[in-house]
């Protein structure tokens, strides 16, 4: 579904990415471990076509999406839902507005985004947090927003970049259950993260990166660095 | 869904606008200040081009004729003059009139009416009037008043003056200064209008370089250019229609207070009046350029986010 063929990233003083290479298939949970600055972020940047890989290409269903036209970048974006630890939403729509905003972007009638919005957000237990600003929130549920928003418009693959990175335990655990809820019902997901509790608890397929290599794979991996 | 989306972002933009409210009230802000200036500069062309029509109206030629001069040749020249495509009127003042003319001038002046009773006969000759449709033509007018009476050398001349050679230079250093200074007035504005669009246009760009981040997310969503730019153009849009009803209604009191000093400095021209009765104009051109302003700044602002493929922004 995704491979990742032999993508280096290089900046003017540092290596990011060297030569990584490797695949995803069609609903996978996988985690991206690593220090920081080992190239886990850097490479979700490269799938999700935020910056130019400096040799190598991103394959997503065999095509290279680096070589889409600009046109084209939108509706690939489409099938992708992200979570990232710095929520990324947008500060003056309120936790439904955001959410709307991803279904509208999608081509969602009115009546589909009146249904599903609540639905997802009620999902996320934020029921009662709807009509509220981002900057009215906590960071869980903030992050519990940018999970909605991934995950209303059934996304073929989940990116979520250190999700976990600004929650406490709770919220944490709550977090990972989603997406893992989410992977059951078929989406691939890909995580990146730090902590190591939520590695070993969830037992599927670990990358450990560093500095800018793979350098372990394993089919059901623990958190070991 | 066209009609959807459009609805989608005419909504989005509205909202922008209202949540948004600090930049959208710098934004405004700056924008006021340039159609104030734009504003200025019709008012001040108006009061210019007032006045100069009013100081050409007051440019005419004058014939007097000698006493002897009879009505009928007086008036073959009338009808040869009105004749002329540049004349737009010529008016006749008999002996008679021009003596109660000026003895109506003279009321006051005891001697001068002694020495009028002194006189056997009027000693005032007739005289024409001639105003042109264009100051410009009043040469040629004289020139064929030149003509007129040479051409009839061996006649009795009737012609006894033509004021148009004495007036001339007066006239024409006038209507020098008059556009020398029109001239002026419009540049300094337009050098004030070119600096505020600058401005607005830069504080435009601001406004949008904080939303980058935004812009950026609106992508990652995977928003097409059209959905992340629209909203921005409806607020552009709504940053130049509420200066412009700003601009409107602060210059209501303002040229009802100038009006008379206008009138008066300028001659003839009430500002104020002229707004009331170009309300219409005025306002239009207010609205549009704000408008235009507005949804140019955003759409050239957005644009810059827009055109890379990359969303890094370093």
């Amino acid at each position: 579904m995704i491979h990742f063929d032999k993508v280096s990233k290089r900046y003017s003083n540092a290596t990011a990415l060297d030569s990584v290479d490797f695949s995803i298939t069609p609903g996978e949970f996988i985690s991206v471990v690593g220090h920081s600055g080992a190239g886990k972020t850097t490479l979700l940047r490269m799938l999700l076509i935020e910056e130019k890989p400096s040799e190598g290409s991103v394959f997503y269903e065999s095509v290279d999406v680096h070589a889409l036209d600009p046109r084209e970048i939108p509706n690939y974006r489409k099938k992708i839902g992200i979570v990232s630890q710095d929520f990324r939403l947008l500060p003056y729509k309120t936790a439904y507005e955001n959410v709307a905003f991803a279904m509208e972007v999608a081509g969602k009638t009115d009546t589909e985004i009146e249904s599903d919005v609540p639905e997802v957000l009620e999902l996320v237990d934020l029921g009662d947090k709807v009509w509220n600003f981002p900057h009215e929130l906590s960071g869980g549920e903030k992050q519990r927003v940018a999970i909605a928003r991934a995950i209303v418009n059934q996304p073929d693959i989940i990116v979520a970049d250190e999700p976990t990175g600004n929650l406490d335990p709770l919220n944490t655990h709550e977090i990972v259950e989603i997406l893992k809820k989410v992977n059951d019902m078929g989406t691939t997901v890909i995580l990146t993260t730090h902590n190591k509790g939520v590695i070993d608890a969830l037992s599927r397929r670990v990358i450990t990166m560093e500095h800018g290599k793979i350098i372990r794979d394993d089919k059901s991996g623990r958190y070991i660095l | 869904m066209l009609l959807t989306n459009i609805r989608r972002i005419i909504r989005t933009g509205f909202l922008n606008f209202w949540r948004n409210g600090f930049v959208s009230l710098a934004s405004v802000l700056i924008l006021t200040i340039t159609l104030f200036v734009i504003g200025s500069l019709v008012f001040f062309s108006a009061i210019m081009n007032a006045s100069l029509s009013q100081l050409k109206d007051k440019v005419d030629i004058n014939v007097y004729f000698v006493t002897e001069a009879l009505e009928d040749n007086i008036f073959a020249l009338q009808s040869s003059l009105e004749a002329l495509p540049e004349v737009k009127e010529v008016s006749y003042t008999s002996r008679e009139v021009a003596l109660a003319e000026f003895r109506e001038r003279h009321k006051n002046d005891f001697l001068t009416i002694q020495a009028l009773e002194e006189l056997d006969e009027n000693p005032l000759g007739a005289s024409l009037n001639i105003s042109a449709q264009e100051t410009s033509q009043y040469e040629s007018i004289a020139h064929f008043l030149d003509n007129y009476s040479e051409g009839r050398e061996g006649e009795v001349q009737i012609v006894d003056k033509i004021n148009y050679y004495q007036n001339k230079v007066a006239i024409d250093r006038l209507a020098a200064v008059i556009e020398g200074s029109e001239r002026l007035g419009i540049a300094i504005v337009l050098v004030l209008a070119v600096i505020s669009i600058l401005i607005t246009f830069n504080t435009i760009r601001l406004a949008i370089y904080s939303s980058r981040e935004e812009i950026n997310v609106m992508r990652l969503v995977g928003a097409d250019d059209k959905y992340v730019r629209g909203p921005f153009i409806v607020e552009g849009f709504l940053y130049g229609l509420v200066s412009a009803i700003i601009v409107s209604l602060v210059f209501y009191p303002l040229t009802l207070w100038l009006g008379g000093a206008t009138e008066q400095f300028f001659g003839g021209l009430n500002i104020g009046k002229y707004y009331q009765e170009h309300f219409g104009q005025v306002f239009s051109i207010l609205v549009l350029s704000g408008i235009v302003l507005g949804v140019a700044s955003s759409f050239f602002a957005v644009r810059r986010y827009l055109t890379k493929k990359y969303l890094n922004n370093s």
